[in-house]
C-alpha cells in the first residue's frame, strides 16, 4: 500500500485479516486508489458491508463512515442511507455470497431502481469465512465443503444479471489487473445510478486448498490464464469462453455480452 | 350514543392516525413493502412525505424494509416501517441488528390473526411476545400498545420520541382492529418533540455511566463512525472475543430501558382502588373491557380495569400492586395468554386467560358474562 492511502486508513488498524495470497487486501488497495484519485473528502463517503471476509475490507479499516451489516442485507442499509442523505458517496463492499445468494433480491431491485450507489462483489468463488462451502460463483465442477463431488451448478455470471436488471455500468475485473480494478471503480463511484463492479478475488485457504491448487501461486496462475477481455471475447467461439472470465466494462443500452 | 365531534376532531382512520402521528413527530423515512391490514400507512406516507422533504421507498421485502430504515435512520432520518404478522416475521433480524446498534426506528405492526398466513383481514395479538423476543439474544425494546384512533397518533408520536431518546427500536403494537377503525381524533401539535443527542467527538456506543445511553452521531458528521451489529467497544471497534465487552455492552442494552421503567410505562386505570377482580386488557379488547367493567360496578361488583398502554418493558411493578389488593385478575386477549403469561410471573392472586383466537374480537357483552362467572 502507498503511503497516501495510510490517511484512509482508521487508526490503531496495524493488519488486516486476510488470509495470506487471499484478493481482497488487493481490492482493498484499488477502492482507495480510486477514492484517492477522486478527491472525495472522507466525510462524504459511507462504506457498507455485509458480512463475511470481505465485508471486513472495509469495517473497520477505512476511515470513513463504515456501515457492516447483517448477512445479505448491505445493499438495502445503503439504499436507505442513500436516499436520506443523497450527499454521501455510497460503496457497498461485500462477498458474492453475501451479495448474490442471500442477497440477491435487494442486489437486483437496487439495480432496477438504478439506486444510485457503486457495489463491489468480492467473488471468490465460495464462503470464505463459514469453511468453504459453494457460492453462487463457483465454477461447476468446482469442490467446495458442500459439494465435495463437484458443484453440479453453473455459476451467476452477475454482470449480466444487473445489467439486464437495469444497471446503470457494469465491470469485471481480476485482482490480478489492479489498475483497471481502480480505474472502473473510480467510474462507478463518479457515474450517476446504480454501478456494479464484480472483482474477481481467489481464496487460497479454502477454495485453493480443495481445488488442488497446492500453492497460491498456482491459483494466480489459473486466473491469469483464464481471464481475457471482451474484445477477445467477441472474436472466440462462445463455447470456448465458457471456462474463461471475460473481463472489461459494460454501460447500461450498449449491446451485450 | 357517541358525543358530538369537537371542532379540531377529524373522522379517520386509525391507521391514517398513525401516519399522521409520525409525521407530526418528524418522521422523515418511511420504508415498506405492502401488507394488509398495515398498506394504508404506506400509502399515507408515500402520499404525503415527499411534500414534506422526506423519503418514501417502497422496498423490494420487509427485509429490505427494516435494512432501509436503519440506513436512513444513521443517515439523520427520524425513520419507520409499518408491517403485519409476516412481514414481522421477516424483520426480526435486522431488528436485533437496530437494538445492538442502538438505532431509533419505529416499526408499527398491525397484527392479523396467525400464524403464517392466517387471517389477513381479522384482528389478532399474536405478535405480543415476538416483538420482544423475536430475534436471537437477550435485548430490551419498547412496545406500546394503542386502543382508540386518537391513540394510534398520541403513542405513533410517544414511540418516536421513546426510540430517539433511548436510541431502541421502539414498536406499535396495534392489530386490524384499531387500524381499520374509524373514530374521531384531533391531530393536535400539543407534545414535546425528542430529538437524538449529538456531542461530536464522543464515543457512540458506550458513555462513562455504564447504564445509560450515548449521543448519536450521523454519517457524513466527519465522526468517520464504525456502525457494526458484531459485539463492539464504545467506539465501535468490533470486540467479538472479549467476555467483558459483551457483556458491558448486552448489560447496558438492557439497564438502559429497565433502569428508565418508571419514563417509559404508561398505563391507565377504571375503578382499581379497591377492585377485588381486576381486568388487565389493551389493544382493541381494553375497549370491551373498559365497557364490562363499568357494568359490573353498576351492578354493585368490585371490578376495576388495568389498562396497558405500554407492554414492553413489562409494568410488572404496577401488576404486583394491584394484584394484591385483587383476589381474580382476568387478562382477556386475541392470542393464547402471551400478557397473561407476565402477568403470571408478578401477580399476587389467581390469574385467569381469557383467550380469543379465532379472529373475532372480544366483545363486552361476553366479558360481562365472563366476569360474572368470577364474582358470583
Ligand atoms: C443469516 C445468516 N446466515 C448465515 C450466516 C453465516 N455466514 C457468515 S459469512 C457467510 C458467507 C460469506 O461468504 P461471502 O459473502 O461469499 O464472503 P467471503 O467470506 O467469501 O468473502 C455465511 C454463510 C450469517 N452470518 N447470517
Amino acid at each position: 500500500m502507498s503511503r497516501v492511502h495510510e490517511q484512509w486508513i482508521r487508526p490503531g488498524i496495524a493488519k488486516t485479516t486476510f488470509c495470506a495470497g487471499c484478493g481482497h487486501g488487493i481490492l482493498m488497495n484499488a477502492v482507495l486508489r480510486a477514492v484517492e484519485t477522486l478527491k472525495i473528502p472522507p466525510r462524504e463517503l459511507l462504506f457498507v458491508s455485509g458480512i463475511g471476509c470481505a465485508a471486513w475490507i472495509p469495517s473497520p479499516n477505512f476511515n470513513a463512515d463504515t456501515l457492516h451489516t447483517l448477512h445479505g442485507r448491505a445493499v438495502a442499509f445503503a439504499v436507505g442511507a442513500k436516499s436520506f442523505n443523497p450527499k454521501l458517496n455510497v460503496i457497498v463492499i461485500s462477498g458474492d455470497g453475501d451479495i448474490a445468494s442471500i442477497g440477491g433480491n435487494h442486489l437486483i431491485h437496487a439495480a432496477r431502481r438504478n439506486d444510485d450507489i457503486t457495489v463491489i462483489c468480492a467473488s471468490n468463488e465460495n464462503y470464505g469465512m463459514t469453511g468453504g462451502q459453494t457460492g453462487p460463483t463457483t465454477r461447476l465442477g468446482g469442490l467446495t465443503a458442500t459439494h465435495p463431488a463437484g458443484n453440479p451448478y453453473k455459476p451467476f455470471d452477475l454482470v449480466h444479471l444487473v445489467l439486464a436488471a437495469g444497471a446503470q455500468y457494469a465491470a469485471r475485473y481480476t485482482v490480478t489487473q489492479p489498475r483497471a480494478l481502480s480505474n472502473a471503480i473510480e467510474r462507478a463511484v463518479s457515474t450517476k445510478g446504480f454501478c456494479f463492479i464484480e472483482t474477481i478475488s481467489p481464496c487460497p485457504t479454502q477454495f485453493g486448498r480443495r481445488n488442488r491448487f497446492d500453492q497460491i501461486d498456482k491459483l494466480y496462475d489459473d486466473l491469469v490464464s483464464r481471464y481475457i477481455t471482451r474484445q477477445e471475447a467477441h472474436k472466440m467461439d462462445p463455447k470456448d469462453t465458457v471456462e474463461k472470465i471475460v473481463t472489461g466494462e459494460w454501460f447500461r443500452g450498449e449491446v451485450m455480452p | 350514543m357517541t358525543a358530538p365531534l369537537k371542532k379540531q376532531t377529524q373522522y379517520l382512520m386509525g391507521n391514517i392516525a398513525a401516519a399522521e402521528g409520525a409525521l407530526a413527530a418528524g418522521c422523515r423515512f418511511f420504508g415498506g413493502y405492502p401488507i394488509t391490514p398495515s398498506s394504508e400507512i404506506m400509502e399515507h406516507m408515500a402520499k404525503v412525505l415527499p411534500g414534506k422533504g422526506g423519503v418514501f421507498m417502497q422496498m423490494e421485502d420487509e427485509l429490505g424494509s427494516i435494512a432501509a430504515v436503519v440506513g436512513a435512520s444513521w443517515a439523520g432520518a427520524k425513520a419507520m416501517t409499518a408491517t403485519s404478522g409476516p412481514g414481522f416475521s421477516l424483520m426480526q433480524e435486522t431488528i436485533g441488528y437496530a437494538a445492538i446498534t442502538e438505532t431509533p426506528c419505529v416499526i408499527i405492526d398491525v397484527q392479523r390473526a396467525g400464524p403464517a398466513t392466517g387471517q389477513a383481514t381479522r384482528p389478532g395479538s399474536g405478535d405480543i411476545i415476538q416483538a420482544k423476543h423475536g430475534s436471537h439474544g437477550d435485548y430490551e425494546i419498547i412496545a406500546l400498545a394503542p386502543s382508540s384512533v386518537q391513540e394510534m397518533y398520541d403513542l405513533t408520536i410517544r414511540a418516536f420520541n421513546l426510540s430517539e431518546k433511548f436510541r431502541v427500536p421502539t414498536f406499535v403494537m396495534t392489530d386490524e382492529g384499531i387500524g381499520h377503525l374509524r373514530e374521531g381524533a384531533v391531530l393536535h401539535k400539543d407534545f414535546e418533540t425528542i430529538n437524538r443527542r449529538k456531542e461530536p467527538g464522543t464515543m457512540p456506543f458506550d458513555t462513562d455511566d455504564p447504564l445509560f445511553v450515548p449521543p448519536m452521531p450521523i454519517f457524513g458528521d466527519g465522526e468517520n463512525l464504525l456502525v457494526t451489529g458484531s459485539t463492539h467497544d464504545g467506539w465501535g471497534y468490533r470486540k467479538v472475543e472479549q467476555p467483558e465487552v459483551h457483556e458491558r455492552l448486552v448489560k447496558r442494552l438492557r439497564q438502559k430501558i429497565l433502569d428508565h421503567r418508571d419514563e417509559i410505562i404508561e398505563t391507565s386505570e377504571d375503578f382499581t382502588k379497591d377492585a377485588e377482580l381486576l381486568v388487565i386488557a389493551y389493544g382493541f379488547v381494553a375497549r370491551s373491557a373498559r365497557k364490562a367493567v363499568k357494568v359490573l360496578r353498576e351492578k354493585g361488583y368490585k371490578a376495576g380495569l388495568l389498562r396497558l398502554k405500554t407492554l414492553w418493558p413489562f409494568p410488572k411493578d404496577i401488576v404486583a400492586r394491584l394484584t394484591s389488593v385483587a383476589h381474580k385478575v382476568i387478562v382477556p386477549e386475541m392470542n393464547y395468554g402471551q400478557v397473561a403469561g407476565e402477568v403470571a410471573k408478578v401477580s399476587k392472586s389467581e390469574v385467569i386467560p381469557y383467550c380469543r383466537v379465532n379472529g373475532e374480537v372480544i366483545s363486552s357483552i361476553e366479558l360481562i358474562r365472563e366476569l360474572e362467572r368470577h364474582v358470583s
